[in-house]
Order: C-alpha cells, then structure tokens, then sequence
C-alpha cells in the first residue's frame, strides 16, 4: 500500500541550516547535510532545502550543498528558492535534485510550470503555494514568503497548476504555519477533491495527532513540517510509529 | 569489475552514480558500444518520456546495443519500460526484451492519485534478483505508467492494479522503482545485482 509520506523541510543560507536547532550528536549541527542524514535515518521519506540567499554567491555554495546531499543520502529530495527559469531547474536536477518547488516565481509567469513539465516530467515540478483565509472565507495566494497578496485564489491556481503541469501541490496554510495547532484540514480535503496530483500540507504540525487528522481528514499524501523536528520535540521514528497504531500507512 | 552506465537523453546517472559509489564501487557513463559490450554490469537508467527516449537510443542504434549485450543488464524505471515491447506514452515501440506492453494507469473512480508518487510495498518476490529479506519493504516509486503482471515478473506492488515492481529474463534485469533512491531497501538491491 502506498505510504503517506513524512517531510522535514530545511531552510538554507549560505550553506548552513537557519533554524535553530537542538541536536548535539551532530557533528556539525547546523550543516543540512548531516541533519538531512539524520532525518533520512530516523525515517524521513523525502526532504525540503529551501535555499533563502540572496546573494550569488550563496546560490554557489546552495549547488554545491545540493551535489552533498545527492551524494551522501538515499532517499528523494526536492529544493526551492531562487528558482526563475528552466536554466535554474537544469542546474538543480543535474546537482542531483530529484524534484524542484517553486512558489512566487509560478504566480509570476505561469508558463514557468509548462516549460519544467515539458522539459523535465511533471513529476519534477512541485507547485508550492503560500495561502491565508481571510475573514470572509476566501483562500488567497501570497508571493515573497507570504509578505504580498495576489489576486488568485489557492483553488482555483492550484487547479491551473495542475493543468499546466505541476506534479504536487505543496499548499502551506499561513495562517497555520508556526501555530502548532493542527493543519488546514478543511481547505487540504478541498484540494484533494478538486485535484487528482498528490498534495503535500504544509504548516500547523505540533502534536502526532495533528499528522493523524490531516491524512484521515484532510486526505493529505503527505505532511511537511520544521520547526517541530528541528527542536528536537519530535522524533519521526516516534511519529511513524504513532501513524502505524492509528492505522494510517506509513513506512517504518 | 567494470560497470556502465548507459549515457542518453533520460538518465537521472548522477543519483545512480552516487548509490554505486555509496557500495563501493565506481561505475563509468558512456554511449559507446564497444564500453556498453566490455562491461561487466550495465545499467540503464531513466527519468523522463518514452517516445523521446526511444527516438534519441534509435538515432545513435544504442536499441540494438543494449538488445544485444550477454553481461547483466539492470534497466530502472523508464529504462524497465523501455525494455518491453511497446509503451501507451507516446505510443511508443520500444526494445522488446521483455514482450509485454506498457499501460498508463487509470485512476477513474478510484479517488488515487496520479503519478504514483512516493513509498509502496514490494511482495511476491520470486527468486534470483530482488533479494526474498525485502518482501513487504518499502521501495520509491515516481511513474504514470506501469508493466502489467506476466511471465517475467520477478516482483509485485499494488497500486490502482497489481503491477510488475521488477522484471527478470535472462541476463535482462529491471526495476520500475528508483533503488537509488530506496534508502537500506534499495541499497540491498543494487548490491544483489552487482553480484550476480
């Protein structure tokens, strides 16, 4: 049976992991390599690097962090940040990246979807999409890491996505993220209605219950999270192991 | 012992190239056929389209090479399909090795998703490839279209159908899961191959 999957996602700059972290077996603690190696063996299905330098020069070091990765670790990853045009989805796949997420620069131009699928593979392109909820109910898009509106609505982009190309839809509640106190369920069971391409809920995780509802209820493929695994308050081994009592398919 | 890995416009070698290292041993990507023939183990990889893998291995007759090769051959993903007879993407014929044809899945009614992206099980291993330790573990899977279940299954997964996870005939081996990316699962599984 296919697995729901379980995703640290890893902020990058210059090289370094930017939050903080409270492992002290690492070697290195804040070097993404060894804490994605640590994530791969505690069970982690896949991983996220997102790279958040601005500079030039940090998108160097960001390649050379991403061949680390491919080299040194057996399980899939995909990386995000910085990504405007086909050339950079090239760069990224050919460093090893098995998948590529981009999010302001798809709201941007569209077409960026279109020109990965039709070069790479749909299964290359994830769509990643920033939301809030406004008081009246409706779900916005946001670019620039949730700091600027857009006139689309999360449902109706993530459905063009699809059309265009997108091979997951990775939709990060705002208005979740950072809360801890459960994932958007109720737009997660929507998309995966209106959509036939995995989605992957991103924002909300504090608790193994959490993980529970947004497979059952909100029909997640998969569950991404940060903050509560690099503090070190959750163990993936742990949760996987809570997953597989509540009956809920994962791989441990 | 001299392992190839076959170069050509689908190949995802980097990451393949990184699982050998990882069991030690270094393997070389090339399109020559004279290194395709001397090698001891040869891979065919693949990410990407049939119709347009297939045409850029006829332009360079790497089809008949890779069809003509007597050391063991592991194709993996795109490279098992383009080992059967024919494949619905692109409606495509391709190297015929293994004489089954390549459906896309069809998730109508079943509320599954497509591709089939991520973790599932492997069962009904039969002998000689995929090592028997490995029924029921975890394997990665990224694929929209699958080999249906016949003669040279060598193992099984479900999804929306059984389907065939690995073929064997004769020195040909293949999988449509990604070993490389199949963490201690895969790693077991690569290191059967190169011991065979």
């Amino acid at each position: 049976m296919l697995a729901k999957r379980i995703i640290p996602c890893l902020d990058v700059k210059d090289g370094m992991t930017v939050k903080g972290t409270n492992f002290v077996n690492l070697r290195q603690v804040g070097d993404p390599v060894e804490l994605g190696r640590k994530y791969s063996l505690e069970g982690a299905d896949e991983l996220v690097y997102l790279d958040i330098t601005a500079s030039h020069e940090g998108r160097k070091t960001f390649s050379d962090m991403v061949r680390r990765v491919a080299s040194e670790i057996d399980i899939p990853f995909t990386v995000g940040g910085g990504i405007n045009e086909v050339a950079d989805v090239e760069r990224l796949l050919a460093a090893g990246a098995d998948k590529i997420s981009i999010n302001s620069s798809a709201l941007r131009n569209p077409s960026l979807i279109n020109g990965i699928a039709s070069r790479f593979g749909r299964q290359v392109c994830v769509v990643a999409i920033d939301a809030h909820c406004g008081n009246d109910g409706v779900w916005t898009c946001y670019v620039n890491g949730g700091r600027v509106p857009t006139e689309r609505g999360l449902f109706e982009w993530a459905h063009e996505a699809e059309q265009r190309g997108a091979g997951e839809i990775l939709f990060t509640s705002m208005d979740h993220d950072g809360v801890r106190q459960g994932f958007a369920c109720e737009a997660l069971r929507k998309l995966h209605d209106s959509l036939s391409i995995p989605v992957i809920a991103s924002g909300g995780a504090g608790a193994f219950s959490h993980f529970a509802e947004v497979f059952t209820e909100g029909y997640a493929d998969a569950a991404l999270a940060a903050g509560i695994f690099h503090s070190g308050e959750m163990n993936i081994l742990s949760l996987k192991n809570y997953l597989t009592q509540h009956h809920i398919p994962v791989r441990v | 012992m001299k392992i190839a890995i076959v170069k050509y416009n689908a190949g995802n070698n980097f990451s393949v190239l990184c699982a050998l290292h990882r069991l030690g041993v270094e393997a070389h990507l090339t399109d020559s056929p004279e290194a395709l023939r001397a090698a001891d183990k040869v891979i065919f990889p693949g990410v990407g389209e049939a119709a347009s893998a297939m045409a850029y291995l006829r332009e360079r007759k790497l089809d008949q090479v890779i069809k003509s090769l007597t050391a063991p051959v592991l194709g993996i993903c795109i490279g098992q399909q383009l080992l059967c007879r024919h494949s619905d993407e692109g409606d495509t014929d391709c190297i015929g090795i293994f004489d089954v044809d390549v459906r896309g899945f069809d998730a109508a009614g079943t509320g599954l998703r497509i591709p089939h992206m991520g973790w599932n099980t492997l069962t009904d291993i039969k002998d000689g490839f995929i090592p028997h330790e490995v029924e029921n573990s975890h394997v990665y899977y990224v694929h929209s279209y699958y080999t249906p279940v016949c003669q040279w299954t060598a193992a099984e997964t479900d999804y929306i159908v059984p389907f065939s996870a690995a073929l064997h005939r004769d020195n040909f081996y293949a999988t449509q899961f990604h070993p490389e990316k199949s963490a201690g699962t895969g790693h077991l599984i690569l290191k059967s191959f190169l011991e065979l």
